[in-house]
C-alpha cells in the first residue's frame, strides 16, 4: 500500500474544485486514457487578471486527483506570472510530500497548469518546440524530460520514470534517457546520485564530458586528500576509459602510491564519472 | 471499522482448525522426523499424514508430494529442474498471462539460450490450443501452462492440454495454485500432468508452505540439495508444523469442496450481477469462460482502479486492482493487456476474490457501497463527461 500523507488523503477523499469551468479563460489537458492518468484544468481570470476560479476533472490515483485538487486551491487569486512559477515540487511540497513512485502526479499538474495558461496566452507550440517523443508508451518528449531533470536535479533514469512515466512501459527508451540525463550532468557539472547502483550502469558520456568530470572529481574529492599529506595528482590523459595520471609531491615518491591510486583515486573517479574507468600511473 | 475481505486470491485467512492442527509442533512434537528416537518418529508419523491428506485432495500418491516454501518455489523447482534433466532441448512453451513465477523464469532464460514461446489468449481470455499443439516440437522441454488465472480467474482446458501432450516427449507442467481448494482435481485420471505446483496460504493454511506434485517416473533434478528429505529432492529438514497445517488445509478444502462450488459461486454471481445491474459501462473480464467459482474482474470504464480500492479500504473493503499504480508499475496487469482489455477498461479493473468465509450480507455492503464510489469518481473523471457527451444519453 501506497504511504500517503493525510493531506493528500483529505483531496482524495473529498477533492476541491471538481468540475469544468464554463467559458473559461485557459484550459490545460495533459495525460491519456491509455497513460493511466489525465487532467483537465480550467481556470478563470477576475479584472485584475488574477485566478479567480480553478476547477479540474481527473482521471487517475488517488496522489493525481489530490494534486489536481490541490493545484487548483494554489493558484487561485495568483496572477499568471506567480502561477506559471509554480514546480511539481510545490505541489508535492503542499501536499505534505508524495510517494516517490507517484511525483509524476505532480508533474501532470504542473504541465496542466502551464499548458492552461499558454492556451489563455494563445502560445501555440509547434512541434519542434514540443520536442521528440522519446518514450513512445507515454508520449514523453525530450523537452519534458529536460525540464523536469533540470528543475528536480534527477540523475538517475528510475527518478525520470517516477517523475515522468518515461521509460516506464517497453523500457527500449531507456538508453535514450541516460543520455539526456548524461547531457544535463555533464552540462551542469552535477555530481549522480549515490543511489545509482554500483555495476549496475556504464555511462555513456564523450571524452570531452567524461575528461571534464574527471578533473572536477579530481579537483573536489581527491586532491584536498593528497595535498594535506604533501601530495599532488595531475590529469594527463585519457585514452577510452584509461584514465593518465602523475603524481606530485610527496606522492611521488611514496611507496603506497599504487594504493592510492587503486583504492583512492580510481574509486573515487568509478563513483562519480564512470564505472568503467581505470587508473594508470603516468611516470615521467 | 469492520473488514470485508475479498481478496483471497492474494491470501487467505488461515482456518482455525488449521492453526489448532499446528500449535502442538512448535513446543511440544518439536522432533526431527529424520531421528531415530521416538520422538522424532512420531513427528514423522505426522509428516506421513499430511503427505496424505494432500495426495487425497490431488487424487496423487503420498510419494508424488514434495513440500516446498511456496508456490514460486514449486514453479521455479518445476522449470529448472524438468530443463535440467533435457539439457539438449532448449525451448518452453508457455502462455501470456501466466503467473510471474513462471513467466519470469521463462523470460529469464530465454535470455540463457532458451528459445520461449509464449501462447496468446483472446478477449475473453481463452487460449488457442491448437496453437500449442503447432508450437510444441522435438525440442519442447517443457510446456507450463497455468490451471487458472489469478487475475481473472478464468481456467484454461488443463486437463484437455494434458491428453493432447501424452503422445509427445515433453514434460508438462500447470500452476494450479489458484485452481487447487476450489475445483475438484483428480490427477489418477489424468496422466498427462507431469508437475503441478499448489500454495498453502491460498488454500487457508498458513503463508510459507507449498507443493510441488511430480508424477512417478517424471525426471526432475533436485531443487534444493542437501539431505535426504523429500526423497533427496528437497533437502533441508521439513517444515513440519506448516506441513501439517497445509495437511488439514487440504482435508477441508476436499470437504468444503462442495461448498466452494455452490455457495461461493451463488454470492459471487449475486456481487456480479449486482454490480453489472447498478453500474453502467461495467465489464466482466473473462466473461463467457469457464471461471473459478471465487473469483470476478470488473472493469469500472473510466475510473482508475487505485482510486476505486482506496474508497473501498476506507469502508473496510479488501479487493485488489489491476490497474498500472496499484502494481508500482505504470502500466496496468500483463494479463488484461494480454487479453486486449482496452485502456478505458484496463486501468479501472478491480478484482473481488471470495472464499468460503465471505456471505451474502458482506456483498450487499459492497453493492450497496461501490456504486457511489464510481458515480463519484466518474464525476471527477474528464473521461467519463466525454463519454456521456459523446454517446448523447446513450450512457446513464
Amino acid at each position: 500500500m501506497w504511504e500517503y500523507t493525510d493531506k493528500v488523503k483529505k483531496y482524495f477523499e473529498n477533492p476541491v474544485n471538481v468540475g469544468e469551468i464554463e467559458h473559461p479563460d485557459g484550459v490545460g489537458e495533459v495525460g491519456s486514457l491509455a497513460c493511466g492518468d489525465a487532467l483537465k484544468l480550467t481556470f478563470k481570470l477576475d479584472a485584475e487578471g488574477r485566478i479567480a476560479d480553478a476547477r479540474f476533472q481527473t482521471f487517475g490515483c488517488a496522489s493525481a486527483i489530490a494534486s489536481s485538487s490541490a493545484l487548483t486551491e494554489m493558484i487561485k487569486g495568483m496572477t499568471l506570472e506567480e502561477a506559471s512559477r509554480i514546480t511539481n515540487q510545490d505541489i508535492a511540497d503542499f501536499l505534505g510530500g508524495l510517494p516517490r513512485e507517484k511525483m509524476h502526479c505532480s508533474v501532470m499538474g504542473m504541465e496542466a497548469l502551464q499548458a492552461a495558461i499558454a492556451h489563455y496566452r494563445g502560445d501555440q507550440k509547434t512541434r519542434e518546440e514540443e520536442g521528440n517523443v522519446i518514450c513512445k508508451c507515454f508520449g514523453v518528449t525530450d523537452r519534458e524530460i529536460e525540464r523536469v531533470v533540470r528543475q528536480n536535479r534527477l540523475s538517475t533514469r528510475e527518478e525520470v520514470t517516477n517523475y515522468t512515466k518515461a521509460g516506464g512501459g517497453c523500457e527500449s527508451c531507456h538508453d535514450a534517457i541516460q543520455a539526456i540525463i548524461d547531457r544535463i550532468l555533464a552540462e551542469e557539472g552535477t555530481q549522480p546520485s549515490k543511489e545509482r547502483k554500483a555495476g549496475t550502469k556504464v555511462r555513456r558520456l564523450t571524452n570531452i564530458q567524461k575528461m571534464k568530470m574527471i578533473e572536477e572529481t579530481l579537483e573536489r574529492e581527491v586532491k584536498p586528500a593528497l595535498q594535506h599529506d604533501g601530495g599532488d595528482i595531475e590529469l594527463i590523459d585519457l585514452e577510452g576509459n584509461r584514465v593518465m595520471v602523475a603524481l606530485r609531491g610527496a606522492c611521488s615518491a611514496c611507496a603506497a602510491s599504487e594504493v592510492t591510486l587503486k583504492g583512492y583515486v580510481e574509486s573515487k573517479l568509478r563513483e562519480f564519472v564512470s564505472e568503467d574507468l581505470v587508473v594508470e600511473e603516468v611516470r615521467e | 471499522m469492520r473488514t470485508v475481505y475479498v481478496d483471497n486470491n492474494a491470501t487467505t485467512r488461515t482456518a482455525p482448525e488449521v492453526l489448532e492442527a499446528m500449535l502442538p509442533f512448535f513446543c511440544d512434537l518439536y522432533g526431527n522426523p529424520s531421528s531415530m528416537h521416538f520422538f522424532g518418529g512420531q513427528v514423522e508419523q505426522c509428516l506421513r499424514k499430511a503427505r496424505s491428506q494432500v495426495a487425497e485432495l490431488l487424487g496423487a500418491g503420498p510419494d508424488e508430494i514434495v513440500f516446498t516454501s511456496c508456490g514460486t518455489e514449486s514453479d521455479n523447482a518445476a522449470v529448472f529442474g524438468t530443463l535440467e534433466t533435457a539439457p539438449h532441448k532448449r525451448h518452453i512453451v508457455t502462455t501470456r498471462v501466466e503467473h510471474p513465477a513462471v513467466r519470469n523464469v521463462a523470460r529469464h532464460l530465454s535470455k540463457k539460450g532458451y528459445r520461449l514461446t509464449e501462447l496468446p489468449v483472446d478477449g475473453s481470455g481463452a487460449l488457442d490450443i491448437r496453437q500449442l499443439d503447432h508450437a510444441v516440437t522435438q525440442d519442447t522441454a517443457l510446456v507450463s501452462i497455468m490451471w487458472a488465472n489469478n487475475e481473472t480467474g478464468v481456467m484454461f482446458p488443463v486437463e484437455e492440454i494434458a491428453d493432447m501432450l501424452r503422445d509427445r516427449d515433453v514434460i508438462f507442467h500447470t500452476d494450479a495454485v489458484q485452481a487447487v481448494g476450489k475445483i475438484p482435481i483428480d490427477l489418477s485420471r489424468q496422466k498427462g500432468i507431469h508437475l503441478l505446483s499448489l500454495s498453502g496460504h491460498k488454500l487457508h493454511a498458513p503463508k510459507g508452505v507449498g507443493v510441488l506434485y511430480i508424477r512417478k517416473g517424471t525426471p526432475l533434478a533436485p531443487f534444493v540439495i542437501g539431505g535426504h528429505q523429500e526423497h533427496g529432492r528437497r533437502g533441508g529438514t521439513e517444515n513440519v508444523p506448516y506441513i501439517v497445517g497445509l495437511g488439514k488445509a487440504a482435508e477441508l478444502a476436499g470437504q468444503r469442496l462442495g461448498d466452494e462450488n455452490t455457495r461461493v459461486r451463488g454470492i459471487r454471481d449475486h456481487l456480479e450481477q449486482g454490480l453489472l445491474a447498478a453500474v453502467p459501462n461495467t465489464l466482466v473480464n473473462g466473461k463467457g469462460q469457464p471461471r473459478l467459482p471465487n473469483t470476478t474482474n470488473l472493469s469500472f470504464e473510466y475510473v482508475e482502479g487505485e482510486s476505486i480500492l482506496l474508497h473501498l479500504s476506507n469502508l473496510g473493503i479488501c479487493a485488489s486492482s489491476g490497474s498500472a499504480c496499484t502494481s508500482g508499475s505504470l502500466e496496468p496487469s500483463h494479463v488484461l493487456r494480454a487479453m486486449g482489455v482496452p485502456f478505458t477498461a484496463a486501468h479501472g479493473s478491480i478484482r473481488f476474490s471470495l472464499s468460503g468465509y465471505n456471505t451474502r450480507e458482506e456483498m450487499d455492503y459492497i453493492l450497496e457501497h461501490l456504486p457511489r464510489i464510481i458515480e463519484k469518481l466518474r464525476a471527477i473523471s474528464p473521461f467519463w463527461n466525454s463519454a456521456v457527451r459523446s454517446s448523447a444519453g446513450g450512457v446513464q
